[in-house]
């Protein structure tokens, strides 16, 4: 049991560390830099364009269901690419299989289609 | 090149999952057939589904007798008895289901072909989680189960009640599912397995270290805290006192039907699960994690029971007493004795019947959509329409416990089987909670009976098949109190109990 605990002490030591890191930076940079502030200076963004708005605004949500389709089958690559490696090995049952997943993948496809997911309208 | 046969896989087994199949291949034939031939399709998918839920029962049925290897896939899936009980259950509430829906959604103007593709793949992770051998399968299941159940609970959406359900439901629900997987890595961490059988032989030998086999294990104290997470995980799905907050909001708010479906098909499902992770998995701690189920038990039913009380709306009445019950089932899990998981199995299928049709008649009282739910316009209804107010003061009834019913034998045995195993003080708790239950139930009764109706006319619209869908669960409720025999006997014989408990299978 101690050794398990050990082991997790290494994770402790790296968090302070981590932490400390960034506080003496920042304590740092408060104690040691100048303070001469100008307008310009105490924009949002210094050198872009000023900010318009508030910062609860209405963002435009058909994107996400092609976010949603994006992972669906980026899923599906994550499964294909180690399967390619290793279904010559695993012989027709890997091949039958992945093909029952993909077929099922895209009558979610054909399904979004149809349900007119896909027009931008 | 490696020459083909070097790389293991275990051989493929799929006769056990054919009821899955069978509903998954349904569900996206309904899903393609909504796509491609968009239009009033409402009786067409209602019909199919039905059948899809009859095939997948007679392919459960056909598992009672599988002779094939009972761990399959890779000892994800067991292929017992246990497992073909509960999908058998658990088919019957969807196919009871399916008519009430197909009515609800006609007569609410809410019918959309998606419907029914949730409720077939509801299903199949309801009777999945019951055959899952494997921690990750059960939480594969559960998820399965629980993300259809979150849409169909808002699929009247337009319907403020039914949206803020559904987030309810789906926010809770996400976050039992974190314990729950927050669980399994600890088990997983102190056991180096997820197989549950494994997880059992693993603890044995750390609580009896002379046994050749396994590896030695510090202490059973991760494996403790694993069944905790897991056990919040199932008792949130239960909605077992302190995690039923859910419970009541989500069974308001959801579409009628869908609230006679999950009722009945989420306890019956989770309790499978449950059951089956304690006894088998967590067999071995069996001492350790009694005292806490009892202490959750006697919790349940009192606060459940006492809630029920001050409720004027029948859906989330019904919805507390469906807390008071889990209570009650927990109390012959808690009893960790192969005769406990009899009655709990025996408490689950009557329960489940009985409470699927007294939602569907609650449904058919409301006529269309969500109306005449407060307890006031039930009143008179049994002069009203004796059809409705008979079944349900027969379900009522047999909720309370009262012989000639089912819920009668199935609380006697529940409670025997505790107070054979020593936990007295809980089945006393037990009956007195269910004396405070009998009043909320009777006084329904009472105000369906002895009350003057508000409006002289019956509930319209119910069809034969509405009335086949109340009226056979009300038979059964009647014909079990009276024969428990016909589903004890097939309780009796020992293959029913999970595989791998209580040393039966091993």
């Amino acid at each position: 049991m101690e050794s398990y605990f050990q082991s997790y002490g290494v994770l402790l030591g790296l968090l302070v560390a981590g932490v400390g890191l960034v506080a003496v930076a920042f304590v740092a940079a408060r104690v040691i830099a100048p303070h001469r502030p100008s307008p310009s200076k105490l924009t949002t963004y210094e050198c872009g364009m000023d900010p318009v708005g508030e910062g609860w605004s209405q963002t435009q949500i058909r994107y996400y269901i092609y976010a949603f389709l994006f992972v669906i089958f980026d899923v599906e690559s994550v499964f294909l690419f180690p399967w390619a490696t290793a279904f010559v090995r695993l012989g027709m049952q890997a091949v039958v299989e992945m093909v029952v997943f993909v077929v099922i993948l895209a009558v979610g496809l054909l399904y979004a289609y149809r349900k007119k997911v896909l027009q931008w309208a | 090149m490696i020459p083909a046969a070097t790389l293991p896989h275990p051989p493929l087994v799929f006769g056990p999952l054919s009821p899955e199949l069978v509903l998954v291949g349904a569900g996206l034939l309904v899903m393609l057939i909504d796509a491609l031939r968009p239009g009033n399709t409402g009786r067409f998918l209602a019909s199919l589904t039905f059948a899809g839920i009859v095939a997948a029962g007679i392919a459960a049925a056909l598992l009672w007798n599988w002779h094939g290897p009972t761990l399959v896939l890779g000892g994800m899936i067991a292929a017992d008895r246990y497992s073909v009980f509960f999908r058998l259950v658990i088919l019957v509430v969807a196919a009871i289901a399916v008519v009430l829906s197909q009515h609800y959604l006609e007569r609410s103007g809410e019918y959309r072909g998606e419907y029914y593709a949730l409720l077939l793949f509801a299903t199949a992770g309801m009777t999945l989680i019951t055959a899952s051998a494997d921690l990750i399968m059960v939480f594969l299941a559960l998820e399965i189960l629980s993300l259809s159940l979150y849409l169909m609970t808002g699929f009247s959406f337009r319907r403020l009640a039914s949206a803020e359900a559904a987030m309810k439901y789906f926010l809770l629900g996400a976050f039992s599912s974190a314990f729950f997987l927050f669980g399994l890595a600890l088990a997983y961490g102190a056991t180096g397995t997820t197989n549950l059988a494994g997880i059992a032989t693993r603890l044995l030998f750390t609580l009896a270290p002379t046994q050749p086999r396994g590896v030695l294990l510090p202490s059973p104290a991760l494996a403790l805290v694993a069944a905790a997470f897991l056990g919040i995980g199932f008792a949130f799905k239960v909605s077992v006192v302190p995690f039923h907050m859910w419970t009541p909001d989500a069974y308001q708010g959801a579409p009628t039907p869908v609230t006679a479906f999950m009722s009945a098909g989420t306890k019956v499902a989770a309790f499978a699960a449950f059951l089956r992770v304690y006894t088998v998995a967590f067999g071995p701690l069996t001492n350790d994690w009694r005292p806490i189920l009892v202490v959750l038990a006697a919790l349940t039913m009192v606060v459940g029971s006492v809630l029920a009380i001050a409720q004027r709306d029948v859906k989330r009445m019904l919805a507390y007493s469906s807390v008071a019950h889990a209570g009650f089932i927990l109390t012959a899990v808690a009893a960790g004795t192969a005769e406990g998981v009899r009655d709990a199995m025996f408490y689950l299928a009557v329960y489940a019947v009985t409470i699927v049709a007294a939602f569907g008649i609650v449904m058919l009282v409301s006529v269309r959509g969500e109306r005449n739910l407060s307890l006031d316009d039930y009143r008179g209804l049994a002069r009203r329409s004796p059809f409705l107010g008979g079944g349900l003061a027969v379900l009522l009834l047999s909720m309370a416990g009262i012989p000639p019913t089912s819920g009668f034998v199935a609380k006697v045995a529940v409670f025997s089987a505790a107070v054979r195993a020593g936990f007295w003080p809980l089945v006393l708790v037990a009956v007195l909670a269910s004396v405070v239950a009998a009043f909320f139930y009777l006084r329904l009764i009472v105000v369906m009976y002895m009350r003057e109706p508000e409006v002289a006319a019956a509930p319209a619209g119910e069809t034969v098949l509405t009335r086949l869908a109340v009226g056979l669960p009300v038979a059964a409720t009647v014909l079990l109190g009276v024969l428990p025999g016909v589903l004890f006997d097939v309780l009796a014989h020992p293959s029913v109990l999970p595989l791998g408990g209580f040393g039966f299978g091993l």
